[in-house]
């Protein structure tokens, strides 16, 4: 077969743009209704980035109000008016702020922010594709986390504010326009936003999943793909199986609220009047909500992990320890994502024989999290460590995931969750494993691709006072709230300050949000950094700054539609070849038997 | 043969390959909801309902519609371009008076009391089916594009890929209203 064929079967899926974009390429099709993955790529980060600032200030207002109970701020009056009252936070506007922060950093940030810029910008470029398998739906994909965006950005100004009742939406509280101010307009725009969302995160990783299966280059076998692409994968296999059971949810939540059926409520008074519903369960909601939340928690954590063995075998200058033993780890988190999704429910009145089933299915988890942790660290040890800013937020994220994945196994047992539940070691848990070690991930993939992606570096010194405050501070920040949950201290409460029990916490709640205060400010100078160094940062002047194996390095510096202007490179090797007979790395486009020609 | 299509033999098309991808996604909603249904139907203040006989008309329907269009795609690979045009309005005028005779069905329930508000077991009935009508409603939409398509272009370029693609999810809602129409029967 001639090798004209080949190139035209690679491209197919992306060659009719290909055409397009050598006769016009307008302001508007390159930057706004972009069908390149790399600017659809950018467009998600930035619009993620303007979420995480959004909810990020949300969580330091609430902070404001859990650390400072007894003062008054009048400037909040002068910002939020009544909501803020004398200069204190009403407490419905307060349940508003903690469920707008959860499904900001939850959805908008760290699934949308997450997947969606790294996925876009790396399955292409690491598996030799021209463009995702349908440039079209990528830009679609795109466009409806706008959509999505807008709605629930819009919902935050509704008179009667927006929802208020926990990210995890729990009927009879969101089903009930009465129950409560945000179960009002805000809850509607709510769910409409996040169909949006689902449908946003669908197109998505349908592409990301037939690009990854059918678009890869000559030579590129699926055992010969970076553990970013693999961790990718499985990110969209499970937002593929999993977001279409919450729609599910999410549809049978609208007909309950607008339409007066009864999925999900029984036997309820409101305010003095009993509502003719019957025959509903507020427990069915809480199944088809956590077997989506679950797997959520790993399309989040997925991609920090894929792109933290990546960034920490380049910058180790050694082989990733165990190439097939991270991917079957992943592969089998993503099985047991599937089958633990009662772990969240233990006190609802769950069977306890079947809260044990789930109890083990959930402790098997720290099997193969176990394996990634002990290959990481190999993967470290002994290596010529290069402590890069995207290095440092690789280590990071493996400190946070051991921290948060050892907490995991005490909320896993349904012993002792019956203690544990609904308390702050809840919050202080997925704060770390899934918040913080996520976001350590994203961190730690933008300064390592930001050149690729720019052109550009990011400054140096304020990655790394970035990084320590951050560090530092998300321990400081999370670790005291383990001991407050395991006293008891309940989560989602607007006021502690009138139970006798938790006052010995009135100073520690002070301390943990005036550092809270702190690194929310270091986030702006990450921020800073970032739209600082697009325009006026180091230029990059090697192809392949890190020394890197994998494909996105053998572009040219500022690839353009297509990424390669000729052929798309063909592929030899593995990813991982650092430091191998007495090469320090070996691309994966070099044929084997050829490397000695590198030294 | 040319060797492009031998490389799309050997390796799918990824909008092919997608559209697979979607359908299991499509199907985990399905299967989302009348798992809930059957675990609903586990508990008190459950009603038993008759379908209405409409659906099997339109069971009917919508079988002879995917035979038309599987017909359609053979058509169009034949290059007998005007059976094809015949065929795909076939399908077409099909897929409509399934939709009508599903609203018809839902009306004869509305009419015994089965409404939509009364039971949880008859909400569930309501949503799924009116849920699967919207799939096959878009259905519909891409097969007027197709129709449209069919008759409008200057160029004539047989491209496959999308009648196939058509076809491919038709016969999806087909073959998933067919399973919904067995589960409702059997477990009420």
């Amino acid at each position: 077969m001639s090798v004209a064929t080949l190139h035209h079967a690679d491209v197919h899926g992306a060659h009719d743009t290909h055409h397009e974009h050598h006769h016009h390429e307008t302001f508007i099709t390159k930057y706004v209704f972009s069908q390149d993955h790399k600017m659809i790529a950018k467009q998600f980060l930035i619009t993620g980035i303007i979420w995480a600032f959004i909810g990020g200030l949300f969580s330091v207002l609430f902070r404001l109000q859990l650390g400072y109970p007894e003062s008054t701020f009048p400037w909040l009056e002068d910002i939020f008016g009544h909501w803020a009252a004398g200069g204190k936070l009403k407490p419905e506007f307060y349940y508003a702020l903690v469920t707008m922060h959860g499904t900001i950093l939850v959805f908008f940030v760290l699934t949308a922010g997450l997947s969606g810029t790294f996925a876009n910008f790396l399955i292409p470029l690491q598996v030799g594709a021209r463009d995702m398998a349908s440039p079209m739906l990528n830009m679609l994909s795109y466009w409806f986390f706008f959509l999505a965006s807008i709605i629930m950005f819009c919902s935050l100004f509704v008179q009667t504010g927006p929802a208020s009742g926990g990210w995890t939406i729990y009927p009879p509280l969101s089903a009930l326009g009465d129950a409560s101010s945000g179960s009002k307009i805000g809850m509607d725009l709510w769910l409409v936003s996040m169909a949006m969302f689902i449908v946003s995160s669908l197109l998505g990783g349908l592409n990301y999943i037939s690009t990854i299966l059918n678009m890869r280059t000559k030579g590129m076998s699926m055992t010969r793909m970076p553990l970013t692409v693999w961790a990718l994968f499985f990110t969209a296999v499970l937002g593929v199986l999993s977001f279409p059971v919450l729609l599910s949810g999410a549809i049978l939540l609208l007909f309950d609220r607008n339409l007066g059926t009864s999925f999900y409520l029984s036997d309820i008074v409101v305010a003095g009047k009993i509502l003719p519903n019957e025959g509903g369960s507020a427990i069915l909601f809480q199944h088809l909500f956590w077997f989506l939340g679950h797997p959520e928690v790993y399309i989040i954590l997925l991609p920090a992990m894929g792109m933290s063995s990546e960034i920490i075998s380049v910058n180790s200058r050694k082989p990733i320890f165990g190439y097939m033993a991270m991917v079957g780890s992943m592969f089998a988190i993503a099985i047991l994502a599937f089958l633990v999704w009662a772990h969240h429910m233990f006190v609802t009145g769950l069977n306890p024989f079947l809260g044990s089933v789930f109890v083990l299915l959930t402790l098997l988890i720290a099997v193969p999290s176990a394996i990634k942790v002990f290959n990481w660290l190999t993967t470290l040890w002994k290596g010529s460590i290069r402590f890069t800013p995207g290095m440092l937020f690789a280590i990071g994220f493996v400190s946070l995931f051991i921290s948060g994945g050892l907490t995991g196994i005490f909320l896993g047992n349904s012993a002792l969750d019956v203690h544990l539940h609904d308390t702050y070691f809840v919050v202080a848990h997925f704060h770390i494993v899934m918040g913080v070690a996520s976001f350590f991930g994203m961190f730690a993939g933008v300064y390592h691709w930001f050149p690729k992606m720019f052109g550009r570096y990011l400054n140096n010194t304020m990655a790394y006072i970035h990084f320590w405050v951050t560090i530092v501070g998300a321990y400081l920040i999370f670790w005291p709230m383990h001991y407050e949950g395991l006293a008891g201290m309940p989560r989602r409460y607007f006021d502690y300050s009138n139970w006798e029990s938790f006052k010995q916490f009135a100073s520690l709640n002070q301390f943990i949000s005036f550092v809270a205060m702190i690194v929310f400010a270091v986030q702006l100078l990450f921020v800073f950094n970032f739209f600082y160094s697009i325009f006026k940062g180091r230029k990059v002047t090697s192809l392949n700054p890190w020394g890197s194996n994998t494909l996105e390095w053998t572009t040219p510096l500022r690839p353009g539609h297509g990424n390669w202007p000729g052929e798309i490179p063909e592929v030899h090797r593995g990813p991982y070849d650092y430091g191998k007979d007495g090469n320090e790395f070996i691309p994966q486009t070099t044929p084997v038997g050829e490397h000695e020609s590198h030294h | 043969m040319s060797s492009v299509a031998m490389e799309q033999q050997q390796k799918i098309h990824p909008h092919k390959f997608t559209l697979w991808v979607a359908i299991g996604s499509l199907v985990m909603m399905f299967a989302g909801l009348t798992s809930a249904y059957i675990v609903k139907r586990n508990q008190a203040n459950w009603q038993t309902f008759d379908l209405p006989v409409l659906f099997w008309y339109s069971t009917g329907v919508i079988v002879l519609s995917s035979v038309t269009i599987f017909l359609a795609t053979r058509a169009f690979r034949e290059r007998a371009m005007l059976k094809y045009r015949r065929l795909l309005a076939a399908t077409l005028v099909l897929g409509v008076l399934f939709i009508a005779l599903q609203a018809l069905g839902f009306q004869q329930l509305w009419a015994k009391g089965i409404t939509l508000q009364k039971n949880v077991s008859f909400s569930f009935l309501y949503v799924i089916v009116g849920l699967h009508a919207a799939h096959v409603l878009g259905g519909v939409i891409a097969l007027l594009l197709l129709f449209a398509k069919a008759f409008s272009s200057k160029k004539r370029i047989y491209n496959l890929v999308p009648i196939e693609l058509a076809g491919t999810y038709w016969h999806f809602v087909d073959v998933l209203w067919i399973y919904l129409l067995i589960f409702l029967m059997m477990i009420r």
